[in-house]
């Protein structure tokens, strides 16, 4: 790297004047970097951000963010509480740093930044969550579509006094309990897919008529003719019309808890229903990680470089920053004891810059795996494209190249508990990188990462037990201590008996039961 | 974009999460803060600090996959030797990666954090309860504590209290329709106008009239009546004497050796801790004994040693001088601690139990006698059941119910808390009258 040669680090480049020399900063010189990273991002990268609201904030003040998700106000809960006390125990030892920014998915969108990093650490801050994170938020069509983010800040308000109230009225413990078995089944209190509404008088009129101008059309009396089927399949018709009158089945527990569970009072199910929306709200950040992180991490490394080129940041401190910059990037390998899975970080990073050179200098390997857009030279919005339209699992199937195999030499491992060994399925060669992206792809679909659980039945005329299916994929059984915990806190919820059958291929190979320690009143 | 200044925010967003973290877990962080104090040094005890306590009770459970079973499929970075139709052997469970998946909460990782001093001593030292901590010599004023306690109907001038007794004055007023001089100072202009205008007429007449009963109303009405004052009512209490001497009276003969001195300064340090939670100012006098006491420092009270007989009288004596010289029983609250390990002069122990009887336990709050044994078997239904120490038998006679004294025995380092709590344990107001 031609930079280390020179010798006064401090140096300024020609052609421009730094933005800063030293480590300090003020708000004056936040401004002008601002500005400066603002310019390169609009005109070269073409980002499209929210505005912004840089909130300069104390290491204890990071700590605070952290317990509550990062969110500058939420509900009360003593989970969060747990958190802090684990973080800040951490914190103290020495044992782990603490984030240099939080970023909240708002509009404007909030960025906490340190008191104590350093001017470069800042300008990297700013790179890196102000326009990285903050283009993602406003451009994917996860967040787009899932997220609201100018009324996020004002239904955490709104929660948070809600719950409040509840507590003043109904007691802390009361509120508590239900909080906690709601925040058990926040996994599943999301809805997966978009555009299910339930049939409301006109729409449902408009079907049926749909069907009787469809049946008048293809009316023919040769049907009648037809000889009867003596014993069909004899359905049951009230089990049909039950399960669809609770518009069953339903992926969603804490929504179908919510409008169907019979004992719970008004104020219960708002307070489900805010531990919902919340689920909501965070379930594109987990749908998005690698692309989230490699969008910023792509970004500030593109914008520190080029600030750097036009000698607005010093030799010494683009040192400084890509110090921080290949920590962040770095990925142990499988045996190294620093190894803690796939860090999203490397991963999305690796991936971004890989497109860019396939869009500008493209081998012919690449040309056969990416014939779209391979040579294309507008690499920029080729990226712009991905991050708007892709989520983790779709990004890694469509994007990742044979080259970024090699390098981060990924293999794919199959162990299967009826195999005696691990079988090494495929490697970085020829025959293997289809298998590799394919498995890596599923391996970041939160649809498979979270068991597939759906409430199935209700014995309404009985005693109200509810019955839910896991539906299990590839033999994996959940954990059952945990579940008969979870199943606890949904019969809490339920007020009265609930069964879980685990069923794989029709057949049932574990059940999980649970029974209400107490109903709610 | 702007900037704005987060750090002069009030810190501490997460002390109302933090606190109810703590009641959640408080049975458990309880029971820690009492194993840890079991391994603290001293010194350390009250110095808060981490407790560790078992992750189940705060976890915080949801539907998982589980580790066992099922067909699995990884992609792992950094291949180095394998190729595709390798096998490998599956590393043998717990071989190496125990402490792997504690991240998806299936770990039993112990929790680990920090409290702060305060923490931990309430914990600590929850439900004890100083005994006939309600001495109510006062000292003069000084000691007197004024607060308020609502308004009376009577007092000196200097003590009204003006809002109060107006805000009566404007209600009975309002009751007694008062005239507002705003409208009365209305109807004299309209009279003026109407004068002007045409002289005279009925409706002149009748304003005239009414003015008049308005008027006469005002006078009748005064605006401040005897009635409405009010006055600040003080209540004065006697403050109990905020400040106790402790005396700690060990035996030092020879017979005493290093392990049951550190069993009894445990205790002492516990009963110093216990006093500091409870008194503003804490005076600890130390008087070691052997066949005669003297007053010592902290050091030269645990660590020094020196040979002699043992009477205890001699460390009765010395408590009641130094007592009396320099902290007298109406200006102090006493608590005393004795440890010996009850080889008394066997002649002596009718003058100690006169001595306490008479001169002690009249002017102390608390009297705590700790007989330190060695460990060995000490149980009293047991076969080889020691006999009891003649000073022992002695202090046994001298216990009355209502008689500010406690005696127990303590052979092990673990037993010190219990006893500890057993004397200090808050016991119900029907059961110490009766």
């Amino acid at each position: 790297m031609a930079l280390i040669a020179e010798t006064t680090t401090n140096a300024p480049r020609p052609g421009g004047t730094p933005l800063f020399t030293g480590r300090d900063w003020d708000f004056p010189l936040l401004q002008r970097v601002y500005d400066a990273i603002g310019e390169i991002a609009e005109k070269e990268l073409g980002l499209d951000i929210y505005p912004n609201q840089i909130e300069v904030i104390t290491s204890e003040q990071m700590l605070d963010a952290y317990a509550s998700t990062g969110m500058p106000l939420f509900y009360k809960h003593w989970s969060f509480g747990k958190h802090f006390v684990r973080n800040e125990t951490l914190y103290r030892k020495g044992w782990q740093g603490l984030a240099y920014e939080i970023v909240i998915n708002s509009s404007p969108c909030i960025v906490y930044v340190m008191e104590e990093n350093s001017a470069t650490m800042q300008t990297l801050v700013l790179a890196h969550a102000a326009f990285g994170h903050n283009h993602f938020f406003k451009n994917n069509y996860c967040f787009q579509q899932w997220t609201d983010a100018t009324s996020i800040l004002d239904y955490l308000d709104f929660a948070k006094k809600y719950v409040a109230s509840c507590e003043d009225r109904y007691g802390q413990e009361t509120v508590e309990q239900i909080l906690d078995s709601a925040h058990a089944l926040m996994s599943h209190g999301i809805h997966r897919y978009p555009g299910k509404h339930s049939l409301d008088l006109k729409s449902e009129q408009r079907r049926l008529e749909e069907r009787q101008a469809f049946a008048e059309e293809h009316f023919s009396d040769l049907w009648r003719t037809l000889p009867k089927t003596a014993t069909g399949p004899k359905r049951d018709m009230d089990a049909e019309r039950r399960r669809q009158l609770l518009g069953l089945p339903e992926e969603n527990i804490l929504y179908f808890l919510e409008k169907n569970a019979p004992r719970l009072a008004g104020w219960q199910r708002e307070l489900i229903r805010i531990v919902r929306q919340i689920a909501q709200y965070f379930y594109p950040q987990r749908q998005t990680k690698v692309m989230n992180e490699g969008c910023a991490t792509f970004s500030h490394y593109r914008l520190m470089t080029r600030l750097h080129e036009q000698g607005k940041i010093t030799d010494g401190s683009f040192m400084e920053f890509l110090h921080s910059h290949t920590s962040v990037v770095f990925q142990p390998e499988y045996d190294d004891p620093r190894y803690s899975g796939i860090n999203p970080y490397a991963l999305g990073f690796a991936m971004m810059e890989d497109i860019e050179r396939i869009a500008t200098n493209p081998t012919a390997e690449d040309r056969s795996f990416f014939p779209d857009f391979a040579g294309c030279g507008d690499a920029y919005g080729v990226l712009r494209d991905a991050w708007a339209n892709y989520r983790d699992e779709s990004f890694i199937l469509q994007f990742l190249s044979p080259n970024v195999i090699r390098k981060q030499k990924l293999f794919r491992l199959i162990d299967d508990s009826e195999d005696d060994d691990i079988v090494v399925a495929a490697i970085h060669d020829e025959r293997g990188y289809k298998a590799v992206r394919q498995s890596l792809s599923r391996q970041f679909d939160v649809g498979r990462q979270d068991p597939d659980i759906q409430v199935a039945d209700v014995d309404l005329a009985g005693d109200r037990k509810l019955i839910l299916h896991h539906n299990v994929v590839d033999g994996i059984t959940l954990e059952s201590r945990d579940a008969a915990k979870v199943l606890h806190h949904l019969a809490n919820l339920w007020g009265y008996d609930v069964k879980l059958l685990e069923i794989e291929d029709g057949q049932t190979i574990a059940a999980h039961d649970g029974s209400p320690s107490r109903a709610f009143r | 974009m702007h900037i704005i200044d987060r750090r002069p925010d009030p810190g501490g967003k997460s002390l109302a999460n933090r606190q109810r973290f703590m009641r959640r877990a408080r049975a458990l962080v309880k029971q820690a803060v009492r194993e840890a104090s079991g391994s603290r040094k001293i010194r350390e005890i009250d110095g808060g600090g981490a407790v560790t306590i078992p992750a189940d009770d705060v976890h915080e459970p949801s539907f998982h996959a589980g580790r066992d079973g099922g067909m699995r499929d990884y992609v792992l970075p950094g291949n180095k030797k394998f190729v595709s139709g390798d096998r490998i052997e599956r590393p043998k469970q717990g071989a190496g990666s125990g402490s792997e998946g504690s991240a998806d909460g299936e770990g039993e990782d112990n929790f680990r954090f920090v409290l702060s001093r305060d923490e931990f001593l309430d914990l600590f030292l929850e439900d004890l309860e100083l005994p006939n901590l309600a001495k109510r010599q006062v000292m003069g004023d000084s000691a007197e504590k004024r607060h308020p306690a609502g308004f009376k109907t009577s007092g000196s001038p200097a003590s009204l209290s003006v809002g109060r007794t107006m805000r009566r004055s404007l209600s009975r007023r309002i009751a007694l329709r008062r005239p507002n001089p705003v409208e009365l100072e209305e109807m004299r202009r309209e009279l003026l106008d109407l004068e002007a205008k045409f002289g005279e007429s009925e409706r002149i007449a009748a304003l005239k009239a009414e003015i008049e009963r308005q008027e006469r109303r005002a006078k009748v009405i005064p605006f401040i009546d005897p009635v409405d004052l009010r006055y600040r009512r003080i209540e004065v209490t006697p403050e109990p004497i905020a400040r106790a001497a402790m005396f700690c009276l060990m035996d030092v003969s020879a017979s005493m050796d290093e392990q049951m001195k550190d069993l009894a300064k445990r205790f002492f340090s516990l009963l110093y801790l216990f006093l500091t939670r409870r008194y503003k100012q804490v005076e600890i006098v130390f008087i070691r004994h052997t066949h005669e006491a003297k007053e010592v420092d902290e050091e030269t009270f645990f660590h020094s040693r020196e040979s002699g007989g043992t009477v205890i009288s001699s460390a009765l004596i010395e408590m009641a001088k130094i007592a009396k010289l320099r902290f007298p029983a109406d200006e102090w609250n006493i608590y005393a601690a004795q440890a010996s390990d009850g080889d008394n002069l066997s002649s002596d122990n009718a003058r100690s139990v006169a001595l306490l009887r008479e001169t002690i336990l009249p002017m102390a709050q608390y009297y705590a006698y700790l007989q330190v044994g060695r460990g060995e078997f000490d149980r009293e239904d047991g076969v080889f059941a020691r006999q009891e120490t003649t000073l022992w038998r002695a202090y046994q006679e001298l216990i009355r119910p209502n008689l500010p004294m406690a005696m127990r025995k303590v052979n092990d380092r673990r037993d010190i808390y219990p006893v500890f709590r057993e004397l200090f344990e808050r016991r119900d107001e029907t059961a110490e009258t009766s």
